[in-house]
């Protein structure tokens, strides 16, 4: 949960703070607020995760009290309130996709890794999770992986075997695309 | 072949560019309405067209758009609903992945009919590649001159942008949607006041789905009373249908609305029949909120007419024997799946989604996930059963957004057409957690209906 005893200092790079502004610009006069999700999916996309620092920097530069950027961070399942393996990969785990096999494939993921659900592997390398529905039924078993969510469909053990150790060899931050 | 209006050219290599898109005859519509209509007129071809809601309500477009309040000196919007979580439904991701202008085109057209000089597309946050695919179509879009500032000469300005969302189901509901885009909780809104009146920022706002907004680029085409000419009855135009689970050929299907079930599940043209050879056990037409038919009910009706893709048909028979065509989610569920493993998993669903404002969806949920669990783990009371049934009874009608109903059906309804098998789960525990029910007779032929004396 929150650990608001962090210190970490944050500061948002130049580049951070012009995407910043071209999303404070889409909304009228005073309606800033409005930036606050897709702000804080950049400051994930930059740290990995959503911190309470990181936070608090969101709330001075919007003008808005710390608690209104947390109680958002907190109802929404995308923002990581603390750190994760450097891949999440999240399986869908709705009715759809349980239909054609999704339990068996977290099952699969869970024993490959050797790490439960929301734990990181030693390596700081991956962790994995079940979420709800990912709009994707007609080609489940389906995962995703932040911050560019890129999709992996109709998923196998051995696409599972392919994708980790294609990402193993990877070190962009924004994982390939390739299999699917 | 059905009639295609939204994915004729879904095949075209490079459709998704603007040059190509332009050249199969996109951006007509825009050049239509700004050229030679008046926004009240393209709100009277959408009333014509009969185009119902594809968000899921299936409330009539056009009728939304005249109810949108008009004060002077207060900005309009027009916020299209791309936020698709509804279990079961993958249409939206379709259409904008593969043909994102016809999205684009439909909200120049739509925005300028309401007014609107910013709109927005919201997103599911998930969806990032589709996002990044909608803002390199409207960048494209505005350097053709179809956005921004004096459109095509016409004097109208319209600027538009995406937002994502942050994960949350609930985000869909038109008013938590609103009040995400204002960058708060997904709570959904107390109406009155409905949207038309105060929506986004207290203005004027209207919320379509995507397939509504993109239906409305055929319509201005070929005008209203043509797109009324498919269909069948009060479910006119054509229909996007995410067909998944256990489907030899599962994906989005556009068909003619008033195709008959039994062509829509076995036609080759369509889904090709249940995967594996395998028999069908039940259907869940329209999205997971809306009731589970099993098999003999989905193919026909109880008075032995075939059931048709259309609104009337799917929900003939009320909530005893009919379902509903909601998003077009069609799921179906072979012999060897388990509806009480299912109901359970979508239980859990609409636990995990539920905002948690009103207790009866708050607790309901969770209390019905709970005895779901145990059920289906082989703990079960014979009471069970009826306590679900009274706890679905009490959270519908008595919250403030459909979430709370939406959660009560699936569970009433597997409930109603599956009981033997929830009642085997109680009585057969330890066989229960080792296999499944199975077919029983739930694929069977109702028997015909006694004629009135
Ligand atoms: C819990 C809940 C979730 C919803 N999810 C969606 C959704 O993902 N997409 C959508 O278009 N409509 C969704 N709706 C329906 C919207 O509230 C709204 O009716 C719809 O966007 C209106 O557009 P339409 O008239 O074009 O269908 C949802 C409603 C509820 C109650
Ligand atoms: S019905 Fe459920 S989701 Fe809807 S407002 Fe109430 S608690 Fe929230």
């Amino acid at each position: 949960m929150l650990n608001i005893n962090q210190s970490a200092e944050i500061i948002f790079t130049p580049e951070l703070l012009t995407k910043f502004g071209e999303i404070v610009n889409r909304y009228p006069e005073g309606k800033q607020k409005s930036a606050l999700l897709p702000i804080l999916h950049l400051v994930q996309a930059e740290y990995g995760w959503t911190s309470v620092p990181a936070m608090d920097k969101v709330a001075v530069y919007l003008g808005l009290q710390p608690i209104e950027v947390y109680e958002v961070a907190t109802f929404y399942t995308m923002y990581f309130l603390k750190p994760t393996g450097r891949y999440m990969l999240e399986v869908c785990r709705t009715g759809p996709c349980c239909l054609v096999g999704a339990e068996k494939i977290m099952q699969y993921l869970e024993q490959k890794l050797g790490v439960k659900e929301g734990e990181i592997t030693p390596d700081g390398m991956f962790s994995w999770r079940g979420v709800e529905c990912l709009a994707a039924c007609g080609f489940g078993p389906v995962l995703q992986i932040g911050p560019e969510y890129t999709f992996h469909e109709n998923l196998t053990e051995s696409k599972i075997d392919e994708l980790i150790d294609t990402l193993k060899l990877t070190t962009a931050k924004t994982p390939v695309d390739s299999i699917s | 072949m059905g009639r295609k209006l939204l994915l004729e050219h879904i095949n075209v290599p490079g459709i998704n560019t603007f040059d190509v898109y332009r050249q199969q005859g996109g951006y007509r519509a825009v050049e239509k309405a700004l050229k030679t209509l008046s926004p009240e007129a393209i709100v009277e071809e959408v009333k014509k067209s009969g185009l119902r809601g594809r968000g899921g309500a299936g409330f009539p477009t056009g009728m939304k758009w005249s109810f949108l309040a008009k004060p002077e000196g207060k900005a309009r919007y027009l916020v299209c609903n791309a936020d698709e979580s509804e279990p079961g439904t993958f249409k939206d991701r379709y259409l904008m992945t593969y043909i994102p202008h016809l999205l684009i085109e439909g909200m120049i057209v739509s925005s300028f009919a309401l007014g609107a000089a910013v709109s927005y597309i919201y997103v599911r946050g998930e969806m990032m590649p589709q996002i990044r695919i909608l803002e390199r179509a409207i960048a494209e879009a505005k350097n053709a001159g179809f956005l921004g500032k004096n459109i095509l000469g016409s004097g109208y300005d319209l600027e538009l942008y995406v937002q994502p969302g942050g994960g949350a189901y609930i985000c869909g509901e038109e008013t938590a949607l609103i009040e995400s885009l204002e960058g708060k909780r997904g709570n959904p809104r107390i109406k009155p006041p409905f949207p038309a009146i105060s929506g986004l920022y207290g203005c004027p706002t209207v919320v379509n789905n995507v397939e509504s907004i993109a239906a409305v680029v055929p319509i201005i085409n070929d005008g209203g009373e043509e797109y009324a000419k498919v269909g069948i009855g009060r479910s006119t135009g054509t229909k996007l249908i995410s067909a998944g689970g256990n489907l030899a050929k599962p994906g989005v299907y556009e068909i003619e609305l008033g195709l008959p079930v039994e062509e829509f599940i076995y036609s080759e043209e369509y889904c090709g029949g249940i995967a594996n050879g395998k028999r069908l056990k039940a259907v869940v037409a329209g999205g997971s909120s809306v009731p589970v038919l099993p098999a003999n009910l989905i193919l026909k009706t109880v008075n032995g007419e075939k059931r048709l893709m259309s609104y009337e048909s799917l929900a003939d028979g009320g909530f005893v024997s009919g379902s509903m065509m909601g998003s077009g989610g069609f799921i179906a569920f072979d012999e060897d799946q388990c509806m009480v493993r299912n109901t359970w998993n979508f239980s859990r669903f609409y636990h995990h989604e539920s905002c948690g404002q009103c207790s009866p969806c708050r607790e309901g949920t969770g209390w019905m996930e709970k005895v779901l669990h145990r059920i289906e783990y082989g703990h079960g009371k014979y009471s069970d059963i009826d306590l679900l049934v009274d706890v679905s009874r009490k959270i519908e009608g008595n919250t403030i957004c459909p979430l709370g109903d939406a959660a009560a059906w699936p569970v009433a309804s597997a409930i109603r057409h599956f009981r033997d098998e929830f009642e085997w789960h109680i009585t057969h525990p330890a066989e229960a957690v080792k296999r499944n029910f199975g077919l029983a007779h739930y694929a069977d032929p109702l028997p015909p209906v006694a004629e009135p004396a």
